[in-house]
């Protein structure tokens, strides 16, 4: 098992931090990981991506990814604003937050092949947590559309990294984003 | 007496959270750093195990490197263990106090994100900084990633302060491609790595009354450190310090081996970490973590049936000269990699050295340098395809077209 994970966020939405919990959660699963963004001037709002690599094995490679087995898209303004689908193989699998059907977001997209799973993430975060932070809904969402890591593991990760009453919370957006996820 | 491999936890840890954690289970006594970039995560860390009581180190919150090198300096002349980490410009304005450190003999640790040098302004990996460095008397190891970096961390330690070497030695891991990704890192319980480490061992040396005192400032027993010098026995003094970098290399491969029994992790012979080589007939050589991304190149050339290996040098002072040599006596064509460039020189500087190196060498390898990452760029497996490529191109030919070349540039 060897996947590489794009994640598409903008500043201040988690990004990395759901590239992190990601890779930590896998660590659970006695996997090899390796977390890291691309780092440019770091603004809030500004697209920015982050990066996971997951194996049964220790993990030599140390350049750039290119082609992403999974690309996550945390904010659904981001569908036009940069290139979420670049380097995604035939039997990539695409990750969107967004109201919208999968079928709409293929539609949009003008995209064939591929898999493409969708979750109205915002409104679920801010419906639980009170803050449109997308992230931990992003990940009950992946760790559905494929599997690579268990969403056990990622509740473990998350209540290792949060304060009691924020982990609570965020495990109730990973189970509901698992749930209510959609593809086609 | 081979050791039982010490129980190991998994951490998911970047590469400047590794130097942090082997730095506090090393018992250091005194941490000077200056906390602007573009020093790194390395001494955050550090300084909230100070405030949470979780070592009990002195940590020197100083207004440069160059007084961050001077306060570890000054602290390590007083027989303590010391650290700082620094990179990029930070290195450069502690240039003078490198030499003062070593000069003094004094085994300060320091850790170096390896970043580019202004300008232009760029906080990314190329290994300029510490190139620049490279004659200022320092060990240098090049670690390839996150549980490297730990493990090295620890080791150096033992190299610095081991009373035959009392060389300062420098850690060098690659900027955000080691030191702002989390990896899984295996670390050792607090009490091994303090047992591996032990306390400082003070050598014994004649003081001004012919009386044999510790090396060290100490007002019971004074000794003079790092006094006017001039032609009468500097020149002495600086044989010395190459006296113990030679002395260096054989140090290195056994305290590498001695943590090896405890972790089961080796890094090659701990000056080289050859891959594949055994029966190669074109090679790659280079430093740091493109290593990494090297190796499963070679993995697919090796499906394919090509003799292809890597050599990574992760001691690059002192340099291991018979190593590369031994290892590399099958290998007819040799691309070398350099992550820096000395402007109008003829190549990079680790080419200067490995050519310079195997000039010698009954076989007379065909040797082309490549210059390519520098501030950053990627370096990714379709690049260093095309390195291999080439490789075989000169293997055939025997002749190498142009010597010098950059890769991963637009031009």
């Amino acid at each position: 098992m060897f996947q590489e994970v794009r994640w598409h966020g903008r500043g201040g939405q988690g990004a990395w931090t759901a590239s992190e919990l990601f890779a930590k959660a896998a660590v659970h699963e006695g996997k090899y990981i390796q977390s890291f963004p691309e780092f440019g001037p770091e603004r809030m709002g500004a697209p920015l991506r982050a990066f996971t690599r997951i194996s049964d094995k220790p993990i030599n490679l140390h350049c750039a990814i290119y082609t992403p087995n999974v690309a996550v898209v945390l904010d659904p303004t981001l569908l036009k604003a940069v290139p979420v689908t670049e380097g995604l193989p035939e039997d990539g699998i695409l990750v969107v937050n967004t109201r919208e059907s999968p079928a709409e977001v293929r539609k949009q997209l003008n995209l064939t092949g591929r898999k493409v799973w969708t979750i109205p993430a915002t409104d679920i975060a801010v419906k639980i947590i009170g803050k449109p932070i997308t992230n931990t809904a992003m990940l009950g969402t992946v760790a559905r559309a494929v599997s690579i890591v268990s969403l056990e593991s990622i509740e473990k990760a998350i209540k290792e990294r949060f304060p009691l009453k924020i982990a609570e919370k965020n495990v109730q957006v990973i189970k509901i984003a698992y749930k209510e996820a959609k593809s086609e | 007496m081979k050791m039982a491999i010490a129980k190991q936890e998994v951490r998911a840890l970047s590469g400047d959270e590794a130097v942090a954690y082997a730095v506090k289970q090393s018992d250091v006594d005194v941490v000077a750093a200056y906390p602007i970039t573009p020093q790194t995560i390395i001494v955050e860390r550090f300084s909230e195990y100070v405030h949470n009581g979780e070592v009990d180190t002195e940590f020197i919150c100083v207004e440069s490197e160059h007084s961050a090198l001077t306060a570890c300096l000054a602290a390590s002349a007083t027989g303590v263990r010391t650290f700082t980490a620094s990179g990029s410009a930070g290195l450069a304005l502690m240039h003078e106090i490198l030499y003062v450190t070593s000069g003094c003999r004094a085994p300060v640790v320091m850790a170096i994100v390896n970043r580019a040098l202004s300008a232009p302004i760029n906080i990314h990996c190329d290994h300029a900084d510490s190139m620049v460095e490279r004659d200022a008397g320092w060990i240098q190891i090049y670690v390839e990633n996150s549980q490297e970096t730990y493990d090295s961390v620890i080791q150096a330690f033992r190299i610095a302060e081991d009373p035959d070497i009392l060389l300062p030695t420098m850690v060098m891991l690659d900027a955000f491609v080691i030191s702002h990704t989390l990896e899984s890192v295996k670390v050792l319980p607090d009490d091994i790595v303090r047992k591996f480490v032990g306390t400082r061992q003070i050598p014994l040396v004649k003081n001004h009354e012919g009386k044999l005192v510790p090396f060290k400032l100490d007002p019971e027993n004074p000794v003079t450190m790092g006094p006017l010098d001039l032609y009468d026995y500097y020149f002495e003094h600086k044989r010395q310090q190459e006296d113990a970098m030679q002395r260096a290399s054989q140090k290195i491969k056994q305290i590498h081996d001695e943590y090896g029994e405890i972790t089961g992790r080796r890094y090659g012979n701990g000056l080289i970490n050859p891959y594949r080589l055994e029966d190669a007939e074109i090679a790659a050589i280079c430093l740091g973590s493109t290593a990494g991304t090297a190796k499963t190149v070679v993995d697919q050339l090796r499906a394919k049936g090509v003799k292809a290996g890597l050599l990574r040098l992760r001691a690059y002072r002192p340099f291991p000269a018979q190593d590369v040599t031994k290892v590399l006596e099958n290998v007819k064509a040799i691309a070398v990699m350099d992550r820096s460039h000395s402007f109008g020189a003829y190549g990079g500087p680790v080419f200067h050295e490995v050519r310079h190196t195997l000039y010698d060498a009954a076989t007379h390898p065909q040797i082309v340098n490549y210059v390519y990452g520098l501030g950053g760029r990627d370096m990714p497996q379709t690049l260093i395809h095309e390195i291999y490529k080439e490789l075989q191109k000169i293997l055939e030919t025997k002749r190498v077209k142009k010597p010098v070349r950059f890769i991963g540039v637009r031009e």
